[in-house]
């Protein structure tokens, strides 16, 4: 019973600076098994910074990150390997390999971790490149020759490959036009949604919130300001969230100018 | 008293750099001696650093030669002593201008590619990639790298040395009318095994020394394009200037007294 409580990702008053400047100023956030939490907010407030705290690529000064319960801040070497070995993360650049053809980038991490077969791996890739609605033939080219939005396709099947059980994606949509947008947002809801994969996005395109959330949190400020259903978030009686949802210049928010 | 805080704050920052990069080394060195390694990685180094610096390094090596034998002819022959040519030849190009040209030509070429390659994979997010891949990056990228600099600039060296020796025989015999077996004969005469080798060590050092920096620029660059721009030249800059330096302190070492 004990596991079934447990939430799959949980901080407590995460806290991460650079230099002088705080960008995440005590986080506390829980995500349950199986369930798809969406970060809205602004460029620049930390939302990148806050999953790569919690995958552990950046080191936060302070709190907690529980993954299935376990604290995972301190963990190195082998220990930290386990963990990782539960992610699979899609960068907002989408971060292929350009010295590697598209299906040795998606079979990456079978060859070069899990040291898979190269004829068992390509296969596998191929299959996975399928279930992303791309054709045998994309895998022989490089990821210059992609387009972006092929490209996230391309990243979002080497992020799910290997069968992660936490999937985090960095503004999926972001730069695509609306068409190619939805065509992600239907892919992450079928592969996500479907395999019982737990997800944190960040994005600042509400369209997609909406689509691919079953829950959202507004981070602002270093701090998260609301946390509701999707449904709830057209009357989260928070005017931060009104602002940012409606996309509106006035309100409590300012623009920011400078990114540090 | 203020005009001691700029001093202190460069003192402090230069310990900062230093002890940063000292980690990195020292990570560097670590990852070199676990497993797993990653072969084909350290294959595809192995020939972008080795084979193809062998135009670039052969080239130097050559017309350095050739202008070494004319320039000691019209020094020489003020005093009659022409026939220290071939020994004047082989050594500065054995102990001194085949390491030296050669480390300073393959820091130009590898160290920047290293550092603009490193820079655009830490700016777009594909080292970030790796470890969610479960691929160390220090092990996938840069441990290859170390291996294959450190292993290779000596052989580079020794062909270097071949060719630029040769480079001198060419002029000597072709232009200044020397005998090509006496000029052999005494080329040989009076060099020691240790005039080589001491090269081959400071190659050694300088390959790791240009792959360091280069990595270490690259792995640790920020801030886009100009960023890895500003990596690139720094990481060409500071292996030359370490390259200068270290030979002086290894040339110390091996010659004194
Ligand atoms: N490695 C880093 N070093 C210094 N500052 C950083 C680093 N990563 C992010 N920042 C800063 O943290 C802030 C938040 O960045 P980020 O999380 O990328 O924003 P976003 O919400 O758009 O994803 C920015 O001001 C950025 O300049
Ligand atoms: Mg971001």
């Amino acid at each position: 019973m004990q596991v079934k409580n447990t939430p799959k990702i949980e901080l407590r008053d995460v806290a991460k600076s650079f230099g002088s400047k705080r960008v995440l100023q005590g986080i506390d956030l829980s995500i349950t098994k199986g369930e798809s939490l969406v970060v809205i907010g602004g460029s620049g407030t930390g939302k990148s910074v806050l999953i790569k705290s919690i995958m552990g690529i950046l080191k936060p000064e302070k709190g907690s990150i529980l993954i299935d319960g376990e604290e995972t801040r301190h963990l190195r070497g082998h220990a930290r390997d386990l963990h990782m070995a539960k992610f699979g993360m899609l960068f907002q650049g989408a971060a292929l390999f350009d010295s590697l053809p598209v299906w040795q980038n998606v079979a990456f991490k079978l060859l070069r971790a899990l040291h898979v077969p190269p004829k068992t791996a390509k296969e596998k890739a191929i299959e996975t490149l399928a279930s992303v609605g791309l054709g045998e033939e994309v895998g022989e080219i490089y990821p210059a020759e992609l387009s972006g939005g092929m490209q996230k396709r391309v990243g979002l099947a080497r992020a799910i490959i290997a069968e992660p059980e936490i999937i985090f994606f960095d503004e999926p949509t972001t730069g695509l036009d609306p068409i190619m947008s939805d065509v992600i947002n239907d892919l992450i809801v079928k592969c996500v949604r479907d395999r019982g994969i737990t997800a944190l996005s960040i994005t600042h395109d509400m369209a997609s919130a909406r689509k691919i959330s079953d829950k959202i949190a507004m981070l602002h400020d270093g701090k998260i300001i609301w946390t509701g259903p999707t449904s709830q978030i057209d009357h989260s009686g928070n005017a931060h969230v009104d602002q940012f949802i409606n996309g509106r210049a006035e309100g409590p928010i300012k623009m920011q100018i400078r990114r540090d | 008293m203020n005009f001691l805080a700029p001093i202190g704050r460069t003192f402090i920052r230069f310990l900062s750099a230093t002890g940063r990069l000292s980690w990195f080394t020292c990570r560097g060195l670590s990852h070199c001696v676990r497993p797993p390694f990653y072969w084909r990685q350290i294959g595809r180094q192995i020939i972008d650093i080795g084979y193809y610096s062998l135009p670039v390094v052969g080239l130097t090596a050559l017309f350095t030669g050739m202008v070494l034998a004319l320039q000691t002819y019209s020094g020489f022959s003020r005093f009659d002593a022409n026939s220290a040519i071939p020994t004047v030849v082989i050594l500065s190009i054995t102990r001194e201008l085949g390491p030296v040209l050669t480390g300073l030509m393959v820091a130009g070429r590898i160290g920047a590619a290293i550092a603009a390659e490193l820079g655009t994979m830490r700016v777009t997010e594909q080292i970030d990639a790796l470890t969610t891949l479960s691929t160390n990056p220090f092990k996938y990228l840069i441990v290859p790298r170390l291996l294959a600099g450190t292993l290779l600039l000596p052989v580079l060296v020794l062909l270097a040395d071949i060719i630029g020796v040769f480079g001198g025989f060419l002029v000597s015999v072709y232009r200044l009318d020397f005998n090509a077996a006496h000029y052999i004969s005494e080329s040989w005469k009076y060099l020691e095994f240790r005039d080589v080798t001491s090269g081959l060590w400071k190659a050694a050092a300088f390959g790791f020394i240009i792959v360091l920096m280069g990595s270490y620029n690259g792995f640790n660059s920020k801030g886009g394009a100009q960023g890895v721009g500003a990596a690139t030249t720094n990481a060409v800059v500071s292996a030359s200037i370490l390259i200068l330096i270290s030979n002086y302190l290894l040339t110390g070492i091996f010659f004194a007294g």
